[in-house]
């Protein structure tokens, strides 16, 4: 795991690295202050001339600065360090997520993937900064405090190799006591969070049957439930500071009753008063920077859930690879499936396809149609690659599809998904996803063909018209017909219709079918629909049934022979009928 | 509380916020009247016994400095450190029992408040859901709740503890000497001005980075929910260099941010270690030269002075360190205080209805009210006389030049009227936006007229009450809520009195019986995130059912858009159709064969009603009708 984000400092390891070094020159500086104010409050009272106190004050004086120096540097450097990581963290991982095959997305949700790219890696990068910084800091100062303890209070010096242990081992046990009921707790947490989020999605359900003190009781008995685990987890951690307390005053009253015994009986010659007092400042370091190391030690802990989160976006590898010697041209818009079997994962016990065998000439329309579940969508998939058959080969213009470079057989193969998206951004630049250098007579023409160009115009700004996040601003058959001009833009070989134009109206959808034929005769067309309707024109019609192909032909053979063509025909068709009755 | 930690410190940042703090500190006194003026009162008493070891502890090292014999002296250091042990006994049991008070405090007071804002917000007006971003909402629990933890627990009992601390030995300073004191609070000041500085500049690239981090995440959030559109058109390439922008801005922010954050500490600290350089050389120059004292104490300069004057400096410098690190949390938290509290304090529904639904039953050809579920109920309308009439619930709705806009100036609804007999059926028809959805809003009071009126069995709605009004008309929305629990929880969440029979009966009504028998589980298999195991005409066969066991005498369909397959179309039709026998339906409606079988079909447009009538009566008439029936337009 560490190996794995470590490939993310890159041009920020130098800033890493620097850190430590100013650290502890600030530790240093910081330790060997006590020191000299011991000499300082020695000198005062021994009633030293005002030239020495001002000698040593300048020195401790220009100490603090370079310790102000040194600690800023390091403030600056670890917060470089610390964000360039993040920075590069996230970077990686977006292009990581950029790299995954459809079968990759299918793993994570998208609200998943933003947490990790955003509060995951915010926690990784505080406990970046506190291990870089306080946490080399806190074992410096440790050391740097004991040591001179020693050189100032001798044989007092051992007090602290007694109490150092026992509050490390104290804090160690609160800490891991606490950790594991901190860990359920937030999970107890998140589910609170996230019936609150379905009470809110929730809300007109919830009044239109008048149940806001059902929803409140409800809330209220997890909500104490949290509370009850979380007083608990709370009330371990808030030994810390009682335990700290308590070594802090068995030193104290150590030192000032053996303290004095030692300053009197040896009349200042192992201790004097300014060493005394100076003990006193360094078990004072000594103690509060094993609690930040117990600090530590807490966040590091909570770092490790999000790092672990991030490795698994980081080390998910594409299921799809581009080959070695990649086919770069499509020769034309022929399709064939041989005996082809697909399932979406291996862990999955049915085949989503099943020996499906099927050939399409280059510029043929294909009907696709079948229930749900009947696996229309995951047949058109194959074919510009977007999952791998499991079993079987699917040629695209005689060449295996997985012999291609990848962006040119999605260039040659325009796919208008059935779960289709227009982005935030004006229509052109939505357009323009199809083809970035499209002329605006291009687009236009797109449009024209998509029926999409009748409406663009209604509009103030005409294809300079802003579309909202998730394309909020039109309407559904207007967000499809964008779509389809999208793909259009792309001048595909084959072109491929997932339910494009189920919210269209049908004289509209007609309108698009006939400008197809009309202007890209020679592109293979496959349109998958819920209406006979939209294919009845076509020149076969697949039926699909649960992973199969039940029957071929054209629109005429299939209401004779195919059940299941006819019975959805019927259905569509008899609400229209003059005797009415709905459907049954 | 308040005006002491206002007083001392950032007092830009605090004082402002007096108010909130002033009513979260009430709020909190509320829930815990006994336990948290005794943990106040922990917290000042602890850190003025902190404070006080210093004393016995200079007299210990005044006791050595005048060169004694231990034998002389050692009963007199005893007795002294004995006083310190009790002090510091004393001192660890306070902090022992504040630290374990303050975890029943913290946590107690944010199950409170989220209880409290939960339950105010069960209340509040649909609008303001309509209004306001879900995940804004949702972040008051989460990241407000979060920051006022950190805030209650820490910092301000440190802001507390600090405070108490630095007026302790200001006030023994002073008793000290004045001249001294005015080095070191000079020296404060000048630590002041430059947390104000330091702090503002960090405060101001911390606010930078969270907008930087909402730009990234919003970027990030929109191409990852359209990934698979992004490898169909390979625009991978692009969106990554999109998203270096973005990411190198919040890198700038973030660093700056931390920069500023990161060099506070190390600048106070030395600053602090100057100071003390410098109250020293005032003390040896004062001693050296024999300057006259000026303090309250009214003893002369002497070494027991200035001595214990230099701990005093470290100590003061190091609370002034400890509340800079707080400032942060405390300026964080207080906005999420405000939050909460905007969210506590908006307005709940209002309600002045007084009619109310009651179970009835006809004794001597009258209506009376009885306790038990008879079937039948009665508008309880009682009059001004303090007289009171029944009438039979029959579910006849009528609009009478009905007005209403969401947001001022712009329309929805321009003078709309229409009425439904008991069990006739009302289609709703048109495009989107045309006005559909706004008129059931308003038959239920999520939202109300602004102008007409509308009456239920001849009584106008305003009187009725919401609770009562919404008991008796039936939802069916095209988004399906489901909530977390069981199948059977999610049917009986229409009536929370149905056995499970009923419920049973319900879903057989609905045709949704069939498939909840060959889920794993049953009626008990548990649904989880909006129920995300089951198919889309599954969530609605469910819904229908939900609806079919509360049993209202008016419902409100509004069918769902989304392509279903025809099979499931069909049994989810079934189950609609199911539904609406025998009662008064309006229908948003979406297919053809639901409108075709209405008793009166509305066709609307921009917010008036411009065709009605049954379906033969508008074929005939070649209007809007004729042509959306025809296919010319899309139903939607």
């Amino acid at each position: 795991m560490l190996k794995q984000l470590s490939k993310s400092i890159r041009e920020y390891k130098k800033a890493a690295l620097i850190t430590p070094v100013f650290v502890t020159l600030e530790v240093i500086l910081e330790c060997a202050l006590p020191f000299i104010i011991a000499n300082l409050v020695n000198q005062i009272k021994a009633g030293a001339g005002i030239d020495v106190i001002l000698k040593t004050g300048g020195i401790l004086a220009l100490m603090s600065l370079v310790s102000l120096a040194c600690g800023s540097a390091a403030g600056f450097t670890c917060s470089t360090a610390s964000c360039g990581f993040a920075k590069n963290l996230r970077s990686d991982m977006f292009a990581k997520i950029q790299s995954y095959s459809f079968e990759n997305i299918d793993r994570f949700s998208t609200s998943s993937l933003v947490t990790r790219l955003t509060t995951d890696v915010s926690n990784i990068q505080n406990a970046y900064m506190m291990i870089i910084r306080t946490a080399i800091r806190s074992p410096l100062m440790l050391i740097f405090a004991f040591i001179m303890a020693f050189v100032m209070g001798g044989k007092m010096g051992w007090i602290f190799v007694l109490v150092v242990p026992i509050l490390g081992v104290g804090l160690f046990l609160i800490s891991k006591k606490a950790m594991p009921r901190f860990r359920s707790v937030f999970k107890k947490y998140d589910n609170l969070n996230s019936s609150i989020q379905e009470n809110i999605k929730g809300m007109r359900v919830v009044k239109s049957f008048v149940r806001e003190d059902y929803e409140q009781k409800k809330f209220s008995t997890a909500a104490e439930d949290v509370c009850r685990d979380f007083t608990v987890a709370e009330r371990i951690v808030a030994l810390n500071g009682p335990l700290m307390q308590f070594c802090l005053y068995a030193v104290m009253i150590f030192t000032l009753t053996f303290g004095s015994y030692t300053v009197i009986t040896t009349m200042g010659l192992d201790l004097d008063v300014g060493q005394m007092s100076a003990l006193l400042t360094y078990s004072f370091m000594m103690l509060s920077s094993l609690m930040m190391l117990s600090m530590i030690f807490v966040m590091i802990t909570m770092a490790e859930e999000s790092a672990k989160r991030v490795c698994e976006v980081l080390s998910e590898e594409s299921t799809l690879e581009n080959p070695e010697n990649p086919v770069y041209n499509v020769a034309s818009g022929a399709v064939d499936f041989d005996n082809v079997s697909f399932k979406y994962s291996k862990k999955a016990k049915k085949n989503a396809l099943e020996g499906i065998d099927l050939h399409i000439r280059s510029g043929e329309t294909i009907g696709i149609i079948g229930g749900t579940g009947s696996s229309k969508s995951s047949l058109i998939q194959l074919i510009s690659r977007l999952y791998d058959a499991t079993e079987g080969e699917v040629r695209v213009g005689g060449v295996n599809v997985k012999d291609y470079d990848l962006e040119t057989l999605r260039n040659s193969v325009s796919v208008v998904l059935q779960k289709n998206l227009l982005f935030s951004g004006t229509i052109k630049e939505n357009l323009r996803w199809g083809n970035k250098d499209a002329t605006d007579e291009e687009i236009i023409s797109a449009c024209r063909m998509a029926c999409a160009d009748e409406f663009i115009e209604t509009f103030p700004d005409k294809y300079d018209t802003y579309i909202e996040q998730g394309g909020t601003n039109v309407s559904g058959g207007q967000k499809q017909r964008l779509c389809i001009a999208r793909a259009l833009l792309k001048k595909p070989k084959i072109l491929i219709l997932d339910d494009s134009t189920s919210a269209v109206d049908t004289k509209t959808d007609a309108k698009i079918r006939a400008a197809m034929r009309r202007y890209i005769p020679e592109t293979t067309k496959l349109i998958i629909a819920q209406r006979t309707a939209s294919v009845e024109d076509a020149d076969r019609i697949i039926v699909m049934d649960s992973g199969h192909i039940a029957d071929i032909g054209t629109h005429e053979e299939l209401i004779k022979k195919s059940d299941i063509y006819r019975e959805i025909y019927i259905s569509q068709n008899k609400a229209d009928s003059k005797d009415g009755g709905e459907a049954e | 509380m308040s005006k002491n930690s206002a007083g001392k410190s950032g007092k830009t940042v605090v004082q402002n916020k007096k108010g909130l703090l002033g009513r979260l500190f009430k709020l909190m006194l509320s829930f815990y009247p006994v336990m948290l003026p005794f943990t106040i009162f922990l917290i000042i008493f602890n850190s003025v016994i902190r404070s006080l070891p210093a004393i016995f502890q200079q007299k210990i090292f005044e006791i050595i400095e005048s060169n004694p014999t231990w034998g002389d002296v050692s009963t007199r250091i005893f007795t002294l450190v004995a006083i310190l042990a009790s002090l510091y006994l004393l001192s660890l049991a306070a902090d022992f029992t504040f630290a374990q008070l303050m975890a029943f405090i913290t946590q107690g007071t944010l199950k409170k408040l989220r209880v409290k804002m939960f339950g105010n917000m069960q209340y509040l007006p649909i609008k303001f859901f309509d209004q306001n971003d879900h995940g804004d909402i949702m972040s008051r629990y989460t990241n407000d709740i979060d920051t006022l933890r950190q805030m209650i627990s820490q910092s301000l009992p440190q802001l507390l503890m600090s405070a108490t601390s630095i007026t302790t030995l200001f006030v023994i300073m002073i008793y000290l000497s004045v001249p001294m004191t005015v080095i070191v609070i000079s020296g404060v000041a000048l630590m002041t001005v430059i947390v104000r500085k330091i702090g503002g500049g960090s405060a101001k690239y911390f606010f930078k980075q969270q907008t930087s981090l909402g730009k990234l995440e919003g970027f990030a959030e929109e191409i990852m929910n359209g990934e698979k559109v992004v490898k169909v058109f390979c625009h991978e390439e692009e969106a990554k260099s999109d998203f270096e922008k973005l990411n190198q801005s919040l890198f700038e922010d973030a660093d700056r941010a931390n920069k500023y954050a990161n060099i506070l500490g190390p600048i106070l600290n030395n600053i602090g270690n100057i100071l003390y350089v410098i109250v020293a050389l005032a003390g040896g120059i004062l001693l050296i030269f024999n300057v006259p004292n000026i303090s309250l104490k009214g003893a002369a300069i002497s070494i027991s002075i200035v001595v214990p004057f230099l701990n005093m400096t470290k100590q003061f410098t190091g609370n002034i360190n400890q509340i800079s690190h707080q400032i942060n949390a405390i300026v964080m938290g207080m906005a999420g205080t405000k939050r909460i509290f905007d969210m506590m304090d908006s307005p709940a529904e209002a309600d002045d209805g007084y009619v109310t639904l009651v179970n009835a039953r006809e004794e001597n050809g009258e209506l009376t009210e009885c306790p038990e579920r008879t079937g039948r109920w009665a508008w309880k309308h009682p009059h001004q006389d303090g007289s009171v009439t029944y009438t039979e619930l029959q579910g006849d709705v009528r609009l009478f030049d009905v007005d209403f806009e969401y947001e001022e100036g712009k329309p929805v609804l321009r003078d709309v009227s229409l009425y439904a007999r008991p069990g006739q059926k009302v289609a709703f028809v048109g495009a989107t936006g045309a006005g559909k959805t706004t008129i059931t809003n308003l038959i239920n009071r999520f939202y109300d007229i602004a102008d007409g009126k509308i009456r239920y069995d001849g009584i106008n709605i305003n009187k009725i009450k919401k609770n009562d009004l919404r008991h008796s008309l039936g939802i069916v929305l095209q988004d399906t809520n489901l909530f977390t629990g069981t199948v059977m929880d999610n049917i009986r969440y229409g009536r929370l009195e149905a056995s499970d029979e009923e419920c049973i009966a319900a879903a057989e009504l609905a045709g949704a019986d069939d498939f909840i028998t060959r889920l794993p589980d049953g009626y008990s298999t548990m649904l989880r995130e909006n129920g995300s195991n089951l198919s889309q005409g599954q969530r609605q066969l469910l819904s229908i059912a939900r609806a079919a066991v509360a049993d209202p005498p008016v419902m409100i369909l509004d069918e769902a858009t989304s392509s279903i397959d025809t099979r499931t179309e069909a049994i989810v039709q079934r189950g609609m159709d199911a539904l609406m026998v025998g009662r008064t339906v309006f229908v948003i409606a979406h297919r053809l064969s639901t409108v075709k079988n209405s008793d009166v079909i509305i066709v609307l447009d921009h917010g008036s009603i411009i065709e009605r009538g049954s379906h033969d009566e508008l074929i005939n008439a070649k209007g809007q009708y004729y042509q959306l029936y025809t296919g010319a337009f899309e139903l939607e």
